[in-house]
């Protein structure tokens, strides 16, 4: 039986890191190539020992996809390729392809320049690594191989963010990335209103879903974002100033367009700051991709741009010690480090600033800590942080909910689920949701387990049209299931096609002659009647027998039953003593065979 | 398989394939050469214009003066201009399951389509070609509505006036079908029914048939339709490495301009601009507000400096000029390498972007408003539309046609020849394609001479610079021979050379077996033979398939299965097991049913060894076997048993009397020796 088998490198139970090895069809694939922002050892980057102890992963791997920008899924992407070895194609989409190597190469500033650590990628491999990146559209069907094809589908994550389904003949395997499935201010799909991310019914044999918010049903977001607003606000008011730890690209973007329409109509001044470099460029790239925000971005981006922001201004290090309120969009997002820990630092100590964490903080990391209430941190080391100011979470994280996963089952139909990036208790309690509603297995591997899913794949063939509408014609399209008619033919299988047609066209289209088996058989009968009469006594016998066959009474003295020939001497001693011959070929064996035994046992006395 | 034609213009085609009971519309082209028999409509009162005497006919017997006016030895139409829209009484229309677009300029007949005719359907498209196509179509919207004109002329439609009337108004054909321009809300019903796709998307129509867009590098987002089943395969127009064993591949769209190097033109458009700014003169270019405009932008971008002539005001003016070059930023993922890198870096991909940010090039929607006011002379003027007959140009025709110190330089081909352009065939292979990827090759053409006669006679210097890089002849000769498609089909205009250069045999399409040519309401029977369709066996019956080896690599399985057929969808599954007989009151009678066939015999193939069954007949006991040489074989007589096998190349005949077992058991050892099919 073919097999599917999925192990999880990273994001088996846990966030950060995804890297999914899947094998299918005799092709090996990794979904995502992330590094863990909790961890700065060796556990940072996925176990590649794994696919090979030693040597280059070439060989071992027929594909990579990155499903989308964000380093949990791409950030030991050149590590992969470079320092372990890989030359094979990478794919992802246009806006991934052009937003993940600015991202690596911070990634890489902050990790080397500004922590030390050495034995790490170099800007030259980020360069050399994508080389390798092949682009895809949405939609597009990509043969990797003759056998391998890929189709990426929106995810609405963030800018580019794709799902990917992957087929091998008719086994198949669907790998979300991370998705959101209500359509928000910025992204969402053109096929449908009411969801950002979508997907055909593709049915494929497993469907590899994140599972982020996998407990979470989240109210509605109009109230999320009133009370996002509403925060804001009253700390403005009171004179606070608000940081707000972003991801440079994605609920970002989101955000400022929010906050932006917000200051426009309470007509605020308090200023709006996002932090360096990223801003104008990140901006930038939304405009140029414009074909990957939503519908009412697209439509309106000729008369007004909406990534042209009137009210947010680009940050300086120095504006921290501004006086007065003001709201900051620092990176990255989980106060890891970079700008937003420092400037967490320096207001960490005022009761009336804010700090609001608009997603997901993955274990380790310092928005993770007092998301959990901590109130006393050690910053890298040094002196305790007291931690003074408010602390708001509010998920604007684009993944989808418990609800949402389900609405993408939905879609999809898959024949297996397998829960990936999320919490283990988390993910235990949408299993038990999922394999209730939808009676399917759901698996949820923890990273380096393997689970294995046995396929039960349907064989593609080609038909002869001749035999198909030979027996379209006789059986009509929908079968009788009383009398279930049957139709045969023969399979050639050669080299890697496989056609069936008649019997007699195999025969012809392979060459080969046909041997006739015929067998022969005398039976001896007593019967009282004169030769002819005899052969019709056997023919009215056999028609009264068999019902449903063509039986004939020929002029030149034989009985044909269907194509057996039954033909009558008697002998010259005793002309009662008659002979039966009866010949078929080995197509009417079984009725050949019943025939002898049946006219064995004489005629009954009651026929004319 | 069948085709319909329903337009004769081999660059702005609209053919109807029938293929596998599903009905496909390739391309919907509007034949916009109609509005050359047309005056003029310009946008402010023309003196000129107004005072073109009416046309009398020679003997004084008729006056058609009113609808129809003189200029220069030609007769006009003074009427709204029409379109000669496809046929639409060769088939019927509302049975069209699906449009399939190739490019934006193939698609400006589609309202006709789409709201007059019942049709139900989906219409097929690329995002570019939809958006651009959409422009396109509000610009022409624009263009009439602009200037709305209170008479319709139709007198000279009669077909006994016509025929007295001088050429070319004499030999238009279908006059009567001619129709105004559609509407924006008919614009904008009929792109509601467009569904995007993306290249190299697979689209499933029915079940039966797999349609597909492939780039093919005429213009932003253009492409080529590969129709397929699983075995057969329509391509339209084409793409290299996906032709590959099309059974018919549908030829339209192709140049015939084979003397004319495109960056050869792009050039001689360059020095004849810069030519008459030094002298003082403005520069006219009739185009189109999408398309080869981004090229001599592109081109002008990088010329203006060493031509000094940067101080030279450029303007474009459409109604949809914004919106054209913002779109045009926005689709780097239907764009060339080249142009894909900048928007990573990221910086927009075209750089009339930067000419316009430095003030170099200016758009506006119209020579109203704000233009009056800062328009400057001398300059250069890219505006629409080509045809000369309505929209901004009219306008600049006017106000400059009278010196000779301006020029009007033509980019598009000469359609007098009647030869060139319309969509998407174009350059070897997709890589080498995308690389020397120009946006958009030509613009669907009309004969510069036809345009400018209502404007003659004229002072101003007329430059025609083709600009052209679709497939050449000899180009696709050589494409043909390397995909080998069974069947080409294409307009009948390719098959012979252009009547004004009957010799030149190398502007024809000359193939073996030669290809099929096609006008305008021409049927074509596609000769096409399916020979096989794909079912799906199930895995229970797969695996209880026994295959054996015939030959080395070649095996053969029987299959006896029941045939399952939903949405043109086949499977085969295993032949349910007959419920249990129902237990018989008469055991007697049991014996004498006859018995069930459930799968016939496999037909037999191969001969029985003469040395090897006699072996076998050894080892089951079978040893007095006297061997007679007889015709082709041997006759083996059982002596023991009364039995004769006749053992021949081709058929072996058992005779054994009142012996079933014995029978059987020869049987079995016979088959053991044979292949079964």
């Amino acid at each position: 039986m073919p097999e599917i088998k999925v192990t999880p490198l990273g994001a088996g139970q846990d966030v950060g890191r995804s890297c999914i090895l899947v094998s299918i069809g005799g092709k090996n694939i990794m979904l995502d190539c992330g590094m863990h922002m909790g961890y700065n050892d060796d556990r940072r980057f996925p176990d590649f020992s794994y696919v090979t102890q030693n040597g280059r992963l070439t060989d071992f791997l027929d594909c990579v996809i990155i499903s989308h920008f964000h380093l949990d899924h791409c950030g030991a992407l050149p590590y992969m390729s470079e320092m372990v070895g890989y030359d094979g194609p990478i794919y992802m989409t246009h806006p991934t392809k052009a937003i993940c190597p600015i991202l690596l190469e911070d990634f890489r500033k902050i990790t080397v320049d500004k922590k030390g650590e050495t034995n790490f990628f170099t800007s030259q491999m980020i360069k050399d690594c994508m080389k390798k990146v092949v682009p895809l559209n949405l939609h597009q069907t990509v043969q990797v191989d003759d056998e391998l094809e890929i189709k990426a589908y929106y995810a609405g994550h963030v800018l580019g963010a794709a799902m990917v389904h992957i087929k091998v003949g008719s086994e198949s395997v669907v790998y979300t990335g991370d998705y959101n499935m209500t359509p928000d201010r910025h992204l969402g799909h053109e096929h449908v209103v009411c969801s950002a991310a979508w997907i055909d019914k593709c049915r494929p044999d497993i469907l590899i879903s994140e599972s982020t918010y996998a407990t979470t049903i989240r109210d509605s977001k109009r109230c999320r974002e009133r009370d996002f607003l509403k925060k804001v606000h009253e700390s403005i008011e009171r004179g606070g100033k608000v940081l707000i730890p972003v991801f440079a690209l994605g609920r970002a973007q989101e955000l400022c367009i929010l906050l932006e329409t917000f200051w426009e109509r309470m007509n605020l001044k308090a200023p709006i700051y996002f932090s360096t470099g990223m801003t104008e460029k990140a901006n930038h790239y939304y405009k140029l991709f414009i074909t990957w925000t939503n519908q009412k971005i697209r439509k309106t981006f000729v008369q007004r741009n909406m990534f042209e922001f009137k009210h947010i201004k680009a940050f300086d290090r120095s504006y921290a010690d501004n006086p007065g309120p003001m709201v900051v969009f620092a990176t990255p997002g989980m106060l890891h480090a970079g700008q937003s820990l420092q400037i967490f630092k320096k207001w960490a100590g005022n009761e009336k600033n804010m700090v609001i964490m608009p997603g997901y903080c993955v274990q380790g990391t310092i928005g993770h800590k007092i998301l959990n209430g901590q109130r006393k941190l050690e910053v890298e080391g040094r002196a305790t942080l007291e931690v003074k100011l408010q602390v708001e979470y509010m998920s604007f994280s684009a993944h989808a909910d418990a609800k949402g996963i389900m609405q993408l089952i939905r879609m999809a139909e898959p024949r297996n689920v397998l829960l990936v990036h999320g919490e283990a208790l988390k993910m235990e309690f949408l299993k038990g949701k999922i394999e209730q509603e939808f009676s399917i297995d759901c698996h949820m591997p923890a990273n380096g387990e393997t689970i294995t899913v046995t396929t039960n794949p349907s064989v593609p063939v080609d038909i002869s049209l001749n035999l198909l509408k030979r027996e379209m014609a006789l059986g009509g399209t929908l079968p009788d299931p009383k009398r279930p008619r049957s139709m045969h033919g023969t399979l050639i299988m050669k080299e890697n096609s496989l056609k069936l047609v008649s019997s007699e066209q195999a025969l012809k289209e392979l060459g080969l002659n046909e041997h006739q088996l015929r067998f022969t058989c005398r039976v001896q009968l007593q019967d009282p009647h004169s030769d002819p009469d005899t052969l019709h006594r056997i023919y009215t016998h056999l028609k009264s027998v068999l019902k449903g066959y063509t039986i004939q009474h020929l002029p030149d003295g034989t009985v044909m039953v269907e194509s057996i020939v039954i033909k009558v001497s008697s002998s010259a001693e005793d002309t009662n003593a008659k002979v039966l011959l009866l010949s078929w070929s080995y197509q009417d064996e079984d009725l050949g065979s019943f025939l002898s035994s049946l006219l064995k046992k004489g005629l009954p006395s009651g026929l004319c | 398989m069948k085709l319909y034609c329903l337009s004769g213009h081999p660059t702005l085609p609209c053919n109807v394939l029938k293929f596998k009971s599903t009905t496909i519309m390739l391309d919907c082209g509007l034949d916009t050469t109609s509005v050359l028999n047309f005056l003029p409509l310009p946008l402010v009162h023309s003196p000129r214009l107004s005072k073109l005497p009416g046309w009398i006919f020679k003997d004084g017997t008729m006056n058609l003066e009113k609808e129809l006016k003189e200029c220069a030895g030609r007769v006009f139409v003074d009427s709204q201009p029409e379109f000669c829209l496809p046929e639409r009484e060769l088939l019927d229309l509302s049975t069209i399951d699906v449009i399939l677009i190739s490019n934006y300029h193939c698609m400006m007949a589609l309202p006709y389509i789409t709201e007059h005719t019942g049709f139900t359907g989906t219409v097929y498209a690329t995002e570019p070609t939809l958006q651009i196509g959409r422009l396109l179509m509000e610009e022409l919207v624009n263009f009439m509505e602009r200037v709305p004109k209170a008479q319709a002329a139709t007198c000279w439609k009669n077909k006994d006036i016509q025929r007295m009337l001088p050429g070319p108004l004499k030999d238009a054909v279908d006059v009567w079908t001619w129709k105004r321009c559609y509407s924006m809300q008919e614009v904008n019903s009929a792109l509601s029914k467009v569904q995007l796709v993306g290249y190299s998307q697979k689209v499933e129509l029915f079940g039966a048939v797999q349609i597909s867009p492939l780039s093919s590098g005429y213009s932003l987002g253009s492409s080529n339709w590969i129709i397929q089943s699983h075995h057969e395969k329509v391509a339209y127009p084409m793409d290299q490495s996906s032709l590959k064993n099309s059974d018919v591949l549908i030829l339209t769209g192709l140049t015939q301009m084979p003397t004319a190097n495109p960056d050869g033109m792009l050039g001689e458009f360059c020095s004849n601009l810069a030519m008459t700014i030094r002298a003082g003169g403005n520069v006219l270019v009739p185009c189109y507000s999408s398309g080869v405009i981004y090229d001599l932008l592109e081109c002008l971008y990088q010329f203006i400096e060493s031509a000094n002539l940067g101080t030279t005001p450029f303007y474009f003016i459409s109604p949809v000029a914004n919106s054209s070059l913002e779109f045009s930023q926005i689709f780097a993922e239907w764009l060339c390498h080249n142009k894909q890198t900048k928007v990573y870096l990221p910086e927009p991909p075209f750089p009339h972007a930067e000419l316009i940010q430095t003030n170099k090039l200016k758009h506006y929607p119209s020579i109203h408003g704000d233009f009056s006011s800062e328009f400057r002379q001398p300059c250069v003027v890219f505006t629409g539309h080509p045809s000369l007959r309505f929209g901004d140009v009219v306008h600049f025709m006017e106000l400059w046609g009278k010196s000779s110190l301006n020029t009007i330089i033509f980019t598009g081909n000469d359609g007098r020849q009647r030869l060139n352009t319309g969509c998407a065939v174009s350059r070897l292979g997709d890589d080498r394609l995308k690389d020397s990827f120009r946006t958009v090759l030509s613009e669907p053409d009309f004969s510069y001479l036809d345009a400018l006669a209502p404007y003659q006679p004229l002072a101003m210097k007329c430059v025609y610079c083709p600009i052209d890089t679709r497939l050449n002849f000899h180009q696709v000769s050589k494409l043909l021979k390397e995909v080998q498609p069974l069947h080409v089909v294409c307009p009948e205009q390719y098959t012979q050379p252009p009547a004004s250069q009957s010799h030149r045999s190398d502007l024809m399409l000359e193939l073996q077996p030669p290809p099929m040519p096609y006008r305008r309401c021409s049927v074509l029977n596609l000769p096409f033979r399916r020979r096989y369709e794909r079912v799906y066996i199930l895995p229970e019956l797969a695996n209880s398939l026994v295959p054996t080896e015939v030959k080395p690599g070649v095996s053969v399985a029987t299959v006896s299965a029941v045939l399952h057929s939903k949405d043109n969808k086949h499977t085969l599954q295993s032949v349910p097991k007959p419920p249990p007989a129902p237990p018989s009151k008469k055991r007697k009678r049991v014996m004498e049913e006859p018995p069930v066939v459930l799968a016939p015999k496999p037909l037999l193939s191969g001969a029985v060894p003469l040395e090897a069954f006699l072996t076998t007949l050894q080892k089951h006991g079978i040893t007095e076997v006297k061997v007679e040489e007889a015709g082709d074989g041997h006759i083996l007589h059982l002596q023991a048993e009364d039995t004769l096998i006749q053992l021949e190349e081709d058929g072996t005949h058992i005779v054994c009397d009142n012996n079933e077992p014995l029978r059987a058991t020869l049987r079995d050892l016979v088959l053991r020796f044979l292949q079964k099919l």
